[in-house]
């Protein structure tokens, strides 16, 4: 069963098998607005948590995603090199961005729950 | 700047109460988008008719015997030269031919005109035309007013059915239809439109009768900028600056051709300088290959790898349906069709050097 966590900067993690799949919330995406281009990663990548992962572009401007723990990304979602507004309309679903293998699921102790998430952004 | 010092537009609390998305330009809290989003925004306008909140821009009056010397004298400009109702695209130019700002000044009287200005500018360019003033027989007033667009095909249908006929007004004419209203047939998005002037109260009326058309949306700062990059239009302090000349802007079509020889405005002799040695960079439209967009600030290189320019702004076209941008390219390369590369985050991304607009003009001229 996978379970998710929630960041301060507006990302969720769907952790399940020592794979994050990770994406941005919904109030992320609103704040944002339209996308218009989503700079994947490569596959095999190391992050340290706090490097950028992910460039999302919005008609106005564009946005770092950065990596919420450390580890190897595994896989990028390339429905979105042709529908970048996936992540628009299914924030927490189809438009997700990146998979990422945990170098240390100890990291996922610091990151909030659903319900703390929803009382971090009010 | 603090919170303290941002100012607010007079009807904040109309944009508020559609649940627009506020944020800070020029030292104004500014309606960025409504709930329809940017590119919904973008695309209605095209469409239909878009109505802007444009109160941070300022309008002033300058009467006066010496008037339309005062602009002769501020701007390369033959304000005598303009018939009444006239509008005319100008600058306020520094010695150094630098654009303080640029203005549309449209000509109400025998010795009345109005000067709409920038935001970011207003200050500075009040400023300096009452310095400018002292030498001439003229009062400058700085206007308040609640300053609205309406732009679109169905901009002047709309503006019919709320009771504002706009039948004879052309393209760069202005007119009082009321008392302290202005009004004229202009705009910053490449479309038909109009751009009014007015007080709060008749303001409020106005956009009241406006918004029950359905043919009409609020539109947000957001699709303001990228509507008016696919029109090729300039923002000041970005594309043209106290720093950049009309010449290297690609702007001297704005300057009647007598008055670049023979002209005694500010900055006169410099421009006359720029261009007898021809200038060094030229404003330039830039379409980059694929989706990516390329934003201001961007290094633009030639194929060697030796620089060749920046990009002032860029962003998506949401009409165009590419990346759409502008630029500063060495005058050698500065031509439709030449192959450049801009680097965006240590990636170089073929750009093609474009004429403007990215969308065709469709101002009403008659």
């Amino acid at each position: 069963m996978a379970k998710t966590y929630f960041t301060q900067d507006h990302e969720w993690l769907s952790v399940e098998g020592g794979i994050a799949t990770v994406g941005i919330t919904d109030y992320a995406q609103e704040q944002l607005g339209d996308l218009v281009f989503v700079e994947l990663p490569q596959i095999g990548t190391k992050l340290s948590k706090g490097d950028t992962a992910v460039v999302v572009e919005s008609v106005k401007a564009a946005s770092d995603v950065y990596a919420p723990v450390d580890g190897e990304i595994t896989d990028a979602n390339g429905a979105l090199s042709s529908d970048p507004s996936l992540v628009n309309s299914a924030a927490t679903g189809n438009g997700w961005l990146w998979k990422m293998k945990l170098a240390d699921e100890g990291q996922l102790a610091g990151l909030m729950d659903e319900a703390a998430y929803k009382a971090h952004i009010g | 700047m603090t919170g303290d010092d941002t100012k607010h537009l007079p009807l904040e609390d109309l944009h508020t109460a559609v649940g627009a998305r506020f944020g800070a330009f020029a030292g104004w809290s500014m309606p960025l988008t409504y709930p329809a989003g940017v590119m919904k925004e973008h695309l209605h306008t095209r469409e239909h008719a878009g109505l802007f909140d444009i109160s941070h821009m300022k309008l002033f009056e300058v009467s006066g015997p010496g008037a339309g010397a005062l602009l002769n004298r501020a701007c390369p400009l033959d304000a005598g030269a303009l018939g009444i109702s006239q509008s005319k695209y100008t600058f306020f130019l520094n010695e150094a031919a630098g654009i303080i700002d640029d203005l549309i000044v449209t000509r109400l009287g025998d010795t009345r005109f109005m000067v709409v200005a920038n935001a970011g500018n207003a200050v500075e360019d009040e400023k300096h035309l009452r310095a400018l003033a002292v030498d001439f027989d003229v009062k400058v007033e700085a206007l308040d007013r609640v300053f609205l667009a309406i732009q679109g095909p169905e901009a002047w249908a709309a503006l019919s059915r709320a009771g504002i006929e706009t039948g004879s007004l052309l393209f760069m004419h202005g007119i009082e239809p009321k008392q302290n209203w202005f009004m004229s047939r202009s705009g910053y998005t490449g479309e038909d439109g109009f751009e009014i002037g007015l007080p709060e109260a008749d303001a409020r009326a106005l956009v009241a009768k406006l918004l029950e058309d359905e043919r009409v949306l609020w539109i947000g700062l957001a699709a303001r900028d990228s509507l008016r990059l696919e029109a090729g239009l300039c923002l000041h302090g970005q594309d043209i600056t106290p720093e950049i000349d009309p010449a290297s802007a690609g702007l001297m079509w704005a300057i009647p051709k007598d008055l670049r020889a023979s002209g005694s405005f500010i900055g006169a002799d410099a421009l006359r300088a720029i261009l007898e040695r021809g200038a060094a960079q030229k404003r330039v439209g830039l379409k980059p290959e694929g989706r990516q967009p390329v934003r201001a600030g961007a290094a633009l290189f030639d194929p060697d790898g030796n620089p060749a320019g920046h990009v002032t702004s860029g962003g998506f076209g949401p009409s165009a349906g590419h990346p759409v941008a502008m630029g500063y390219a060495s005058a050698s390369l500065a031509k439709p069709g030449t192959k450049l590369f801009a680097d965006v985050r240590g990636t170089k991304i073929p750009i093609d050097i474009s004429s403007l607009p990215f969308t065709p003009h469709r101002y009403r001229k008659g």
